[in-house]
């Protein structure tokens, strides 16, 4: 497993609530090769931006707790590292694209202020020179990466305030912020959700070129099978803490396998089918007191006893393509 | 930006409203409230034909409209009365007692400003540990105790028990107030170099100011504790992280400037409010400031120095507020800038 930029195994993630652990993540294995894009699908609340939080290290502080697990980046496990060598990971190997462009830019600094610190705490900033000049650099360099991301006038931007900016705008200053120095693994967490559809479709495309052109690898988490199909090579399908499918895109809507993943699509409000059809009943269930067993049998119309007495691993079905259930 | 100074022009105009109707509320108060100013003037034994005489003398048996015409012709040229107490002109008054509260303000403000970021920002940097623990009882003691207890209880133990810092009044016997320029002692003696009596000016300051901030700077605290923990959770901060950005960078500056946006408008409105609240610390620390003056002229019912004082406090008040919006729009474009592009 050589290629393995980011490799999570068997990570348990809990929340601390007044009534106890919120047992979240229950087990997560995943993994991005180098060059790879990587989608994680699954409806609200199942443990997506958890997942990717955790990799960063940008859990609420105080509030959760990992019993188990590793997330291995380049081998190295983020969870047992000294502060300095985290911080070199975040501020030189991942960056992260958030769901909500207006919270993730600060109100109060300008456009520029928060590009150039990106920058200048990248290890890319502090280069030889004078200190105006690399001033000049840095400044070079932000005007750079918004051009990439195809807003004009970079150089008014940089003295805009977000609020200043439309929604569609400030989630590209996001990328840009998320480009401008070279990282290796880029992961958005749904970074069209707040959008509207047609500059959704625009921020996607955006994405997936500027991941291209720069060889990055991308983590894309989303909702929409929809957009994991349009934006990346493999995914990763999750239910209430548990990766329940993995295989490449193609393979994934050309053979579905799980029962929850069939849900998903039949989910899916088609052009020539008349509008929603179908849709999985029920709710992700209470974290606090999850079902023993498969998470998704109290869901799932194929579920029977064994099903409640023990959790499905993940089995190989050939070629990549992994699923987490008895019934298959 | 040019928004803006239209913005405060239009509020400095409103303010002169506000000013007025806060001396027709004062004067019309002052009035009804039962007693004599001239006779409470002149004392009980005066003979009648002398109170009638000052009452002619003050208007006071016109009606209030036309009183209150008088006192604004007065005031529109420079002339606030004359005070039935020191029997000189309120102006004279003000003038002397007011830079001692300033002053005394002025430092009460500096700690309130310096004390409760510091406190705040460490309670909530080491959030749910003993240092925020400790902070939190500090805090519900300081508010819980009124300015006056801890004057008393200052005054206790460093007039009687451990005698280092000097406890009564601006100076001490010996010194000679330094030349007026401010009115405030310790600028004043800085001004004319005179370390001596700076020193010794700033050490009769510090016990009063201390005993005035105690209880304002720990609700600040709080605020700003609770401020910043708010904003900790805010993705913006989450993804200074992620980008790798230092701890005091991301501490000092991505989570202190929108956190001290709340607090600010808070530190105003209490900094302000100490003007009329230092009256029970002026009295117990024998402090000549204008809150006591006021109070004492109430007592009195000596109607143009309260009228005066109030209209004072009125302005300070109003100023302070500006001030303080000015400073909220500076820390936060949202409100400098409004929307759009």
């Amino acid at each position: 497993m050589g290629n393995h930029i980011l490799d999570i195994r068997d990570l348990y993630v809990w929340y601390r609530t007044y009534e106890g652990y919120s047992k979240v993540l229950d087990g997560v294995d995943f993994n991005v090769n180098k060059g790879e894009k990587v989608g994680l699908v699954g409806e609200a609340g199942c443990g997506k931006t958890t997942t990717m939080r955790s990799v960063l290290g940008i859990l609420p502080e105080g509030q959760f707790h990992i019993p188990k697990g590793e997330i291995l980046y380049h081998g190295e496990n983020i969870l047992k590292m000294k502060p300095q060598e985290l911080h070199k990971i975040r501020s030189e190997g991942m960056s992260m694209i958030f769901q909500e462009p207006s919270a993730a830019l600060n109100p109060v600094f300008t456009i520029g202020s928060q590009i150039f610190d990106v920058i200048k705490y990248s290890g890319e900033g502090n280069s030889a020179g004078s200190r105006s000049k690399n001033k000049e650099k840095i400044r070079e360099k932000a005007i750079q990466a918004i051009r990439e991301v195809y807003i004009p006038d970079p150089e008014r931007i940089l003295e805009c305030y977000p609020n200043q900016l439309s929604g569609g705008m400030k989630q590209r200053i996001c990328i840009a912020m998320a480009i401008v120095t070279e990282r290796e693994l880029l992961i958005a967490d749904e970074p069209g959700t707040s959008l509207d559809v047609t500059i959704q479709d625009q921020v996607h495309r955006l994405l997936r070129d500027l991941v291209d052109k720069k060889g990055m690898s991308l983590v894309m988490i989303t909702h929409s099978l929809g957009v994991a199909r349009e934006m990346t090579d493999r995914i990763y399908v999750m239910y209430a803490g548990n990766i329940v499918e993995i295989a490449d895109t193609k393979e994934l809507f050309a053979n579905p396998l799980h029962p929850y993943t069939l849900g998903l699509l039949a989910s899916v409000p088609k052009l020539t089918g008349g509008g929603v059809t179908e849709g999985i009943y029920g709710q992700i269930p209470d974290y606090l007191n999850p079902p023993k067993g498969c998470r998704f049998y109290p869901r799932c119309d194929r579920a029977d006893h064994s099903c409640q007495q023990e959790k499905p691993p993940l089995r190989d079905m050939g070629d990549g393509h992994y699923t987490a259930c008895f019934k298959v | 930006m040019n928004k803006l100074h239209r913005y405060f022009l239009k509020r400095l105009f409103y303010s002169i409203f506000v000013l007025i109707g806060l001396s027709i509320v004062i004067f019309v108060i002052a009035r009804v409230v039962p007693g004599d100013p001239a006779r409470m003037a002149l004392g009980p034994r005066a003979p009648q034909f002398a109170v009638d005489a000052l009452r002619e003398e003050m208007h006071l048996n016109n009606n209030l409209p036309t009183q209150y015409f008088y006192w604004v012709k007065g005031v529109a040229t420079g002339d606030l009365g004359k005070s039935l107490v020191t029997k000189r002109n309120v102006t004279e008054d003000i003038k002397e007692f007011l830079p001692a509260t300033l002053e005394l303000v002025a430092l009460s403000a500096v700690f309130v400003i310096m004390f409760s970021i510091l406190f705040g920002a460490l309670a909530a940097r080491h959030k749910d540990k003993w240092i925020d623990s400790l902070i939190r009882v500090m805090a519900y003691t300081g508010v819980a105790m009124p300015s006056f207890v801890l004057a008393v209880l200052f005054l206790l133990f460093f007039g009687y028990i451990w005698p280092v810092i000097p406890v009564l009044g601006r100076l001490s016997a010996g010194l000679y107030a330094p030349p007026t320029f401010t009115g405030l002692y310790t600028i004043d003696s800085l001004l004319v170099g005179d370390l001596e009596v700076f020193w010794d000016a700033l050490k009769h300051l510090l016990l009063p100011a201390l005993a005035l901030a105690v209880g304002p700077l720990f609700q600040e605290a709080r605020i700003v504790r609770s401020s910043m923990t708010d904003n900790m959770t805010k993705d913006y901060l989450a993804s200074a992280v992620a980008f790798g950005m230092p701890d005091r960078v991301v501490m000092g500056k991505y989570l202190l400037k929108p956190s001290m946006i709340p607090a600010v408008s808070v530190m105003g409105l209490d900094i302000a409010a100490m003007m009329g609240n230092a009256f029970l610390v002026e009295v117990i620390f024998n402090w000549p400031g204008i809150s006591r003056f006021g109070m004492e002229a109430m007592l009195h019912k000596d109607l143009n120095a309260i009228s005066a004082v109030i209209v004072v406090f009125g302005l300070i008040f109003v100023l302070v507020n500006i001030l303080v919006d000015l400073i909220v729009a500076y820390l936060d474009p949202r409100i400098r800038l409004g929307g759009g592009v």
